[in-house]
């Protein structure tokens, strides 16, 4: 009896205690996220300021304006008013060191209000006022319209290249034997580490100078069709998997190596050949280095990398618009992510974990 | 780690003797192994073979693009230049290794602890955490230091008035100029840069997935608190993910151009902080057009890379912990 109660107390405590672990734990991983995730907040709600409000240390943290009052024509500002009666909120209508005149909102017949102190101290009064207006406008002076076209472009064919020839290469690194298939393959991985650097002078002189390819997306859609070393990695660890059953069956029915490779191995790839085309668009949509090369001097052909940042040398001031053009260049992956993002990091713990 | 790719379904020993004198079914193998390969076998000597060899021969030429036929053979002149009269060459590279020192633990640390806090078995709603935690890593890079150049600000940017609620005096003139400051600029691109750590965590986590539970049971038999439980048997069993990780970082830092030319188009500002060597190298190739100095500075990133990751390889040999295996 007495043991069985010390036992209860025992599961008590003890769940008691890992509530309170579970609690603690939670709440700490939910402020580091607040303070990770507290930029993307910021670039938000900055988006919807105005352009004062976003260069004012001390404007509020949500989107607001201050509030004017028309007056016999005019418009004054409203400021909070510390007076005997409290504080009100009246408009400043004649400015003065030592004193200022106002007049009230609410009773503006009353005629003007004298007021003894500086009205430099006054804080405005404001209103919630989201400017959703920053959108269309950021759209508008960047163009976006075009260089989405540009990006997409470049992501789709490139994404469709890259695929169909990385599971080629796969395919022959997963299921066949030939001459020095070892080293090939680590050759392949070497290429993962190696820096661009180091092969683009002669690449850009040659697609610049003797193919006269500056200015247009060429030099960047045409490496991309011979497949990637990460793409080839993951799609052959994931063929691997695949049992070879199925192809001898399919090639006892009389299928050719290649139908055998289309109609058998490819259906049964789709997850893998799903997070390769992912990662291969979320490439192309950030890509920078090489569009920034290849298309100088030719605007018209920018991708979004690109062109936000010249948007952002040219407009350094507009922070609002600056900060809206970012946030809807990064609608398109993190909705992509939200609704893929199970295939999405299957590949990369493949890539990582699989050595 | 990557002495393992090496397992890639070898049967048959190869040699150069053997290569040519395949017969039949082996033969037909080969013949379709290969052209299944082709694209990749032509796309890496069109576009990583040939141009590396190339560039090599670049760099014993005084090469400007918008002078071709002016081209002349200097031998190692390029060579000497850099490694001896040159001085931005030596800047840059202090600038790029200091930024990394700084950066890649700081990364690579956060990395493994955030991956260890969405492992934890008391964290509620771990699966929205993950997501949630690896959010930023989704956003456009350009885009995410469009943001954070503005988060930074010292007197508007949201992250100095976090900083002053904890009372510390961050806003002002005397405050912290986040990217006017050379003694906070590695730090500032630094925040900016975990903002790309998503990968690292995951691959972390997926590692941890796999540490089996009966070794913390029976380290906490043992006694064994989890501080000591993470430094004894998470760290180590980990390690080939840090690796991984390591080498991809160093690779890429060597190569770290994009923050510093969004932020101020390579001036290296404030007072050549933010001078990396890659910008460098762009300088030299592409806004000066010197073709052969640019293919010296990258064949010398190349080699510097290539000895970084052979080091790290040799080293790995006394940290790297590999399950199942001998040593």
């Amino acid at each position: 009896m007495m043991k069985n109660k010390n036992y209860n107390e025992y599961e008590l405590s003890k769940r008691r205690r890992d509530l309170l672990l579970q609690a603690a734990v939670t709440l700490f991983a939910l402020v580091i996220l607040a303070v990770y995730l507290m930029p993307m907040a910021y670039g938000v709600i900055t988006s919807l300021k105005t352009k004062t409000q976003t260069s004012d240390p001390g404007a509020p943290i949500l989107p607001a304006e201050a509030i004017t009052f028309e007056y016999e024509g005019d418009s004054y500002d409203v400021l909070q008013v510390p007076t005997e009666s409290g504080i009100h909120n009246w408009a400043l209508v004649k400015k003065g060191r030592r004193a200022s005149e106002f007049v009230n909102p609410a009773n503006p017949e009353a005629g003007l209000i004298a007021w003894e102190g500086n009205w430099r101290r006054l804080e405005p009064v404001r209103e919630f006022a989201v400017q959703w207006d920053n959108y269309p406008r950021a759209w508008q002076t960047i163009d976006f319209a075009r260089l989405l076209a540009n990006t997409l472009m470049y992501a789709f064919v490139t994404m469709i290249g890259t695929v169909a020839a990385s599971s080629c290469a796969a395919y022959g690194f997963a299921r066949f034997n030939f001459p020095f298939k070892n080293l090939l393959f680590m050759i392949m991985i070497g290429t993962i580490v190696l820096p661009p650097a180091v092969t683009l002078v002669p690449t850009y002189a040659f697609f610049v100078n003797v193919l006269g390819w500056g200015g247009t997306w060429l030099p960047l859609i045409v490496p991309a069709m011979f497949g990637n070393a990460y793409n080839i990695f993951l799609l052959r660890q994931y063929f691997l998997t695949i049992p070879r059953e199925m192809e001898e069956a399919a090639q006892i029915d009389g299928a050719g190596r290649v139908r055998t490779f289309v109609s058998v191995i490819l259906p049964q790839a789709v997850p893998a050949l799903t997070a390769v085309s992912l990662f291969h668009f979320f490439f192309a949509w950030n890509d920078f280095f090489g569009p920034l090369i290849y298309l100088a001097g030719n605007r018209s052909a920018n991708p979004i990398t690109v062109g936000l940042t010249e948007f952002n040398g040219l407009y350094s001031s507009e922070t609002q618009l600056i900060l809206a053009a970012a946030v809807i260049s990064m609608i398109p992956p993190l909705l992509i992510f939200f609704l893929a993002q199970r295939v999405f990091i299957q590949g990369i713990v493949v890539t990582g974990v699989d050595k | 780690m990557f002495t393992e790719f090496g397992a890639a379904r070898g049967r048959t020993k190869w040699s150069l003797r053997t290569a040519f004198r395949l017969q039949g079914a082996q033969r037909d193998e080969a013949k379709w192994g290969l052209l299944f390969l082709s694209p990749w076998l032509i796309g890496f000597s069109l576009f990583y073979f040939t141009p590396m060899i190339v560039s090599f021969v670049f760099s014993l030429y005084d090469f400007t693009l918008s002078a071709p036929e002016e081209a002349r053979f200097v031998g190692l002149e390029n060579w000497v230049r850099m490694l001896a009269q040159d001085p931005k060459t030596w800047e840059t590279l202090y600038v790029t290794f200091k930024f990394a020192l700084i950066s890649l633990p700081i990364g690579m640390v956060s990395a493994f602890l955030l991956a260890v806090l969405l492992n934890s078995k008391h964290l509620m709603g771990r699966n929205v955490m993950r997501t949630l935690f690896y959010a930023p890593t989704m956003v456009p890079l350009i885009a995410a230091i469009l943001i954070w150049s503005r988060v930074l600000n010292p007197h508007t940017g949201w992250l100095n008035q976090l900083i002053e609620i904890t009372g510390i005096q961050a806003t002002g003139i005397n405050g912290l100029r986040w990217l006017d400051d050379p003694n906070l600029i590695y730090l500032a691109y630094t925040f900016i840069g975990l903002w790309g750590i998503g990968n690292a965590i995951l691959i972390n986590l997926a590692s941890l997935q796999g540490v089996p539970t009966e070794m913390y049971e029976a380290a906490s038999i043992d006694g064994a608190g989890w501080l000591r439980q993470l430094w004894s048997i998470t760290v180590p069993m980990v390690t080939p993910v840090i690796f991984y990780n390591l080498v991809l970082s160093v690779v890429g830092l060597l190569q770290y151009f994009i923050v510093p030319w969004v932020l101020n188009l390579g001036s290296g500002y404030p007072e050549g902080s933010t001078n990396f060597y890659m910008i460098y190298f762009y300088k030299q190739a592409f806004t000066f057009q010197n073709m052969g100095y640019g293919a010296t500075l990258a064949w010398f990133m190349f080699i510097i890379g290539l000895a970084i990751t052979i080091f790290l390889f040799w080293s790995g040999r006394f940290w790297v912990y590999y399950a199942g295996e001998n040593r």
